[in-house]
């Protein structure tokens, strides 16, 4: 096990193996979305209360789910960058950093265009949407700071170390509906018996999130290999890559 | 080699933990003086400062909607069933705005107790349900579903 972690944090046995993986995570997230976005658009009933402009929670759910657990993956990678210095686990951070933004602000706009109808608002300084706009900030600092700095090495290690801070917002935005009175509604009760939303429209909803988390590995994946590429373009592995395509 | 890696390992979770102690800290603090709305009961108690621009969550009192003559200014009761406060707002409410709805409405509190609000936001809870379920459920007299949101109204 500790071997074949070992090997994988070499980054050329890295970049074959993950090239390995790549078809089958792009066929998996694509089957996953059409079921998911069928099922969850047109098959799922309307809600009482709501209508139509519910569905939105089939983008916006699994959007802020992935926000989080991007981030979690990002900051164990910056664990693993400053204590155990691997290439490959500095890349990780970095490239989370963009996917884990790209969630953040879906999830964000997503809400603020169902809050509208909704709530009559797009946004407001609840403790929820507010941890929330927090964790974009940190996305956008962990990406800012890898860039800012020539030395990627160096750079990893800044990035990391705001990266692993920066984990203390994870749960303040999980538990901002239970500590504080919010607008935004409490979490969803998905696991007991009695779930907070009708089976109809839970398993689409289930659906889209297994597809989102497969898409993101998939979109890692990408995005390591191409900063692999970038980063060790001068050795000679990476030289006979490129004279063999 | 290894000494310093376990030298890494040692600072990088020391700074992570003071990290943590001292958001908790925070978070801490925010929770006992910040609040995103007041609840009726804390009007009841009169804990709410007057004249001060605030905000006051609770459900729509059945009954108690009442629209004024020139079709823009509605009054209405807010309740968490410790207390009821009554808000007057001149303005659009928002569609899910109705009667046994949880509402949060932004405000100055008068002298006569009313919260005259300068805007009203619906407060939508994590039930989401076809409108069959909702009436099935509603028939069988359980619970009315706009009441099962079990947060702290």
């Amino acid at each position: 096990m500790w071997a074949w972690f070992h090997k994988l944090s070499s980054p050329k046995y890295y970049y074959e193996w993950a090239g390995k993986w790549l078809p089958w995570l792009a066929g998996i997230t694509v089957i996953l979305m059409v079921v998911g976005l069928y099922w969850g658009l047109v098959v799922a009933p309307t809600d009482y209360q709501q209508g139509e402009s519910y569905r939105i929670i089939y983008i916006h759910v699994p959007s802020a789910w992935m926000s989080m657990f991007v981030y979690v993956v990002m900051a164990v990678a910056g664990f693993v960058a400053l204590v155990w210095k691997t290439k490959i686990s500095e890349i990780v951070v970095s490239e989370c950093a963009v996917i884990g933004a790209m969630f953040t602000a879906l999830a964000l706009i997503t809400g603020m265009l169902w809050g509208k109808p909704t709530w009559g608002t797009y946004w407001t300084w609840d403790a929820r949407l507010t941890s929330e706009l927090i964790l974009l900030f940190l996305y956008f600092g962990v990406i800012a700071l890898y860039s800012s700095i020539e030395d990627k090495r160096v750079a990893a290690k800044a990035a990391s170390m705001l990266a692993v801070v920066g984990v203390v917002n994870i749960p303040i935005i999980h538990f901002s509906v239970t500590w504080w009175n919010s607008l935004h509604q409490p979490n969803m009760d998905i696991i007991s018996e009695n779930p907070s939303m009708d089976p109809s429209m839970l398993w689409p909803l289930l659906v889209m999130a297994t597809a989102f988390k497969i898409y993101f590995v998939w979109l890692l994946f990408i995005r390591i290999r191409n900063e692999i590429i970038s980063r060790e373009r001068t050795t000679n592995w990476v030289r006979k890559l490129i004279a063999e395509s | 080699m290894r000494a310093k890696r376990k030298q890494r390992l040692i600072f990088v979770t020391i700074v992570l933990l003071g990290f943590s102690a001292a958001t908790a800290l925070g978070v801490y603090a925010i929770q006992k003086n910040k609040t995103y709305f007041h609840t009726p009961a804390e009007f009841a108690a009169g804990s709410v400062p007057q004249d001060q621009l605030i905000r006051v969550g609770g459900l729509v009192v059945e009954g108690s909607v009442n629209r004024f003559d020139d079709g823009v200014t509605t009054e209405f009761d807010l309740t968490d069933t410790a207390g009821t406060v009554t808000v007057r707002y001149k303005g659009l409410l928002p569609d899910l705005f109705r009667e046994g709805q949880g509402i949060v409405a932004q405000g100055k509190l008068n002298n006569q107790g009313t919260i005259v609000a300068q805007e009203v936001l619906a407060k939508h809870d994590e039930n989401y349900m076809p409108p069959e379920v909702a009436e099935a459920l509603k028939a069988s007299g359980a619970s009315h579903p706009e009441n099962i949101p079990k947060n702290n109204y």
